[in-house]
């Protein structure tokens, strides 16, 4: 899951992680509240939308960028106003932006340099580890792969977690001066506790950086957590924000399924997320767009299936239907009554191809072919990637 | 012959009241594996299906039946403590199905681990079987027949398709070992296909990976320079969206790394033949050993 910005500062702000001071509004006339408590003339409004490149984006009523700087309060108002309940287009937002809810009024900092700090999960090592460099602000990407000498990385022992000894190494391979030193090992030993204790995957801060005041701040943050351990951390889970998301996650969330959207025209439903990954690739294969990844797992009720189908059926993206299950401990017969409950009651007027093996796959075939529904039932998984792919409308 | 279980493997089944604890225990004595032992702590001195005795720790279970292996369907929460139980009690192969545990509690497992002769299969996986003789998981024993070729794959359902082909095709399995979907896991890749390659029994290796991480990469690389023996591989998640967990805790691509497009070619470089659909996956590999 993603949080918005304000929220990040919040959770670094519980740890003793310095960011600019500011926070969030919900109204014009809070942000101007917020602006005048901040008591400078250095200010910035953003927009709080899941989803980069707010600089640089446009609102769908002509006014340009989700992110504005200004000097007094009033002008704070102004702007907020400009931009709450507006719909913000970026480019990772896609043409229907996104609805900004909040924005976030800061003071806009004076920086003297820019750096970038990460504390990531290695998998390989199966060790956190941090990940540093003096090219802040930049796509950490393209720093590692023009020049990977920039990149500085620190090997964090997973049962004592970073020691003062790393802090003071990595400010000083970053370049800090001694007497900015202590700021910075602070910084860095917020984030990492940050990280341990909340069971993040990776919190990233891009840029770090030293303001012209001599402070050592995290100027924006992105936290990913280990979905896992969320169960441990409802104050984490009370900051989804699920206008931000995609309904039909959302949906598949409450039926605890695993759906993600995609953009092709080929509804899947598969038990196992490897099965439905290979599924979503085989339809690639024939020449075909899968419209989503679904894995109902391997012990979903009549219910689950019923729901899955469903979110499938009234995707107005969705125009075939393939599905594909190997019951190990899910049972065919299962899944064919969830296939005839929701092709029922929501008219199936799509094509829809079947494919079953395993557990009671002689009673899953026959409820089926029962059913009057018209469905069409593959042999093997090849043949039903080829027979939904010959039946979806080409795009 | 066949890797880590076989006739002689005599398993306890931690978390063996649970819902499917008792479900899966029970299809694996319907199979033939020996239940030895079951753990729940608080319920010591019951009796399972009237014939296996409940213990109320791991160390009870190892000393009193002399259990080698141990299977785990204890809930997320707790679930590296039972591995860390296991492994203090000695158990020799401690198989994990529990899925959902956070990655912090597997960094610290994993560590503990280092220092411990117990290997570790999992978690989040369905388990390991060496058809005819012991079936450990929640794989339906049916699909499966004796033979010789050894599989391992971080995906439950996509080894089901893969030997469901095989012994459609007459051919069987020595070992099949699910290693796991999540980021941090006991045996990887790798060590599932030094087994098979020192097994005289595995005739040939099916290796199925998925996106995300690097365990293939590195069982490639030692492939070439180490083994003989014909190797298929299959790549899940070739049209798998950049930054999104695929179902699998472990199936992402982060930062542009772990594709399906640069695991399959680490694959070939090492001479692995690769399987183009996930429906050609037996006759790859049977068309190399012809």
């Amino acid at each position: 899951m993603n949080i918005h910005e304000y929220q990040a500062k919040e959770l670094l702000a519980r740890f003793g992680a310095q960011t600019p001071r500011g926070s969030v509004a919900r109204t014009p006339a809070e942000a101007e509240r917020v602006a005048r408590e901040l008591g400078t003339n250095q200010l910035v409004v953003k927009s709080q939308i899941h989803a980069g490149g707010r600089g640089k984006g446009t609102f769908t009523n002509g006014f340009k960028g989700g992110v504005q700087l200004c000097k007094t309060a009033g002008q704070a108002r102004d702007l907020a106003a400009k931009m709450i309940g507006q719909t913000l287009v970026t480019h990772q937002t896609g043409p229907e932006g996104r609805v900004v809810n909040q924005v976030l009024v800061a003071e806009s900092v004076e920086i003297v340099k820019e750096f970038y700090f990460a504390v990531l999960m290695d998998r390989a090592s199966g060790a956190p580890v941090i990940v540093a460099s003096r090219e802040g602000g930049m796509d950490i990407e393209e720093v590692a792969a023009k020049s990977p000498e920039k990149i500085i990385r620190e090997a964090v022992d997973p049962a004592f977690g970073l020691q003062p000894y790393q802090t003071r190494k990595l400010a000083r391979e970053l370049g800090f001066a001694s007497t900015q030193m202590r700021a910075a090992c602070k910084l860095f030993a917020s984030l990492y506790r940050c990280f341990s204790e909340l069971d993040c995957s990776m919190v990233e801060i891009n840029p770090l950086v030293l303001t012209k005041g001599g402070e050592v701040l995290a100027l924006d943050a992105k936290f990913s957590f280990d979905d896992n351990a969320l169960f441990r951390h409802p104050e984490i889970v009370a900051l989804r924000d699920s206008a931000e998301e995609d309904p039909r996650e959302v949906e598949a969330a409450k039926y605890h399924l695993s759906y993600i959207g995609l953009d092709g025209n080929i509804g899947c439903m598969v038990n196992g997320a490897g099965l439905a990954m290979a599924t979503m690739d085989i339809i690639k294969h024939h020449g075909g767009e899968p419209a989503n990844f679904l894995d109902v797992g391997g012990g979903a009720t009549e219910e689950q299936v019923t729901a899955a189908f469903e979110i499938l059926l009234s995707d107005p993206k969705v125009k075939a239907i393939l599905v594909n299950i190997f019951g190990g401990i899910m049972q065919c017969d299962i899944i064919a009554k969830g296939i005839i409950n929701a092709a029922k009651a929501l008219k199936l007027y799509i094509p829809l191809v079947v494919r079953l093996e395993g557990t009671n796959v002689e009673e899953g075939r026959r409820l089926l072919a029962e059913s009057g529904l018209p469905i069409t039932s593959a042999s093997d998984l090849d043949d039903a990637a080829k027979q939904i792919v010959a039946l979806a409308p080409k795009e | 012959m066949s890797v880590l279980v076989g006739k002689d493997t005599k398993l306890c089944v931690q978390g063996i009241t649970g819902k499917s604890g008792a479900f899966h225990a029970r299809g694996c004595m319907e199979y033939g594996t020996q239940v030895v032992a079951g753990v729940t702590p608080a319920r010591g001195g019951e009796t399972f299906e009237e014939k296996v005795p409940i213990f109320d720790t791991v160390g009870e279970a190892r000393e009193k039946t002399g259990c080698n292996a141990t299977m785990i369907f204890v809930p997320p929460e707790f679930a590296a403590d039972a591995i860390l139980e296991a492994a203090d009690a000695n158990v020799e192969l401690i198989i994990c199905i529990t899925e959902g545990i956070p990655v912090m509690d597997m960094m610290r497992v994993q560590e503990i681990l280092k220092s411990s002769p117990s290997r570790l299969i999992g978690p989040n996986c369905p388990g390991i079987i060496t058809p005819g003789q012991c079936k450990i998981g929640i794989m339906p024993g049916y699909i499966h027949k004796p033979g010789h070729i050894g599989v391992v794959s971080r995906s439950g359902t996509l080894t089901y398709e893969a030997v469901w082909q095989l012994t459609c095709r007459g051919k069987g399995q020595s070992t099949c070992i699910g290693i796991g979907g999540d980021p941090i896991i006991g045996t990887t890749t790798l060590d599932a296909v030094k087994l098979f390659a020192e097994d005289p029994d595995t005739h040939g290796i099916i290796l199925i990976g998925e996106i995300g991480g690097s365990t293939e990469e590195e069982a490639a690389e030692w492939i070439k320079a180490h083994c003989d023996k014909p190797v298929a591989g299959f790549i899940a998640g070739a049209t798998a969206p950049p930054g999104r967990r695929m179902g699998h805790a472990g199936a992402i691509i982060s930062g542009g790394k772990g594709t399906a497009a640069a695991k399959k070619e680490a694959l070939r470089a090492a001479g692995i033949a690769i399987a183009e659909t996930p429906s050609s996956i037996a006759d790859t590999l049977l068309t190399l050993m012809k």
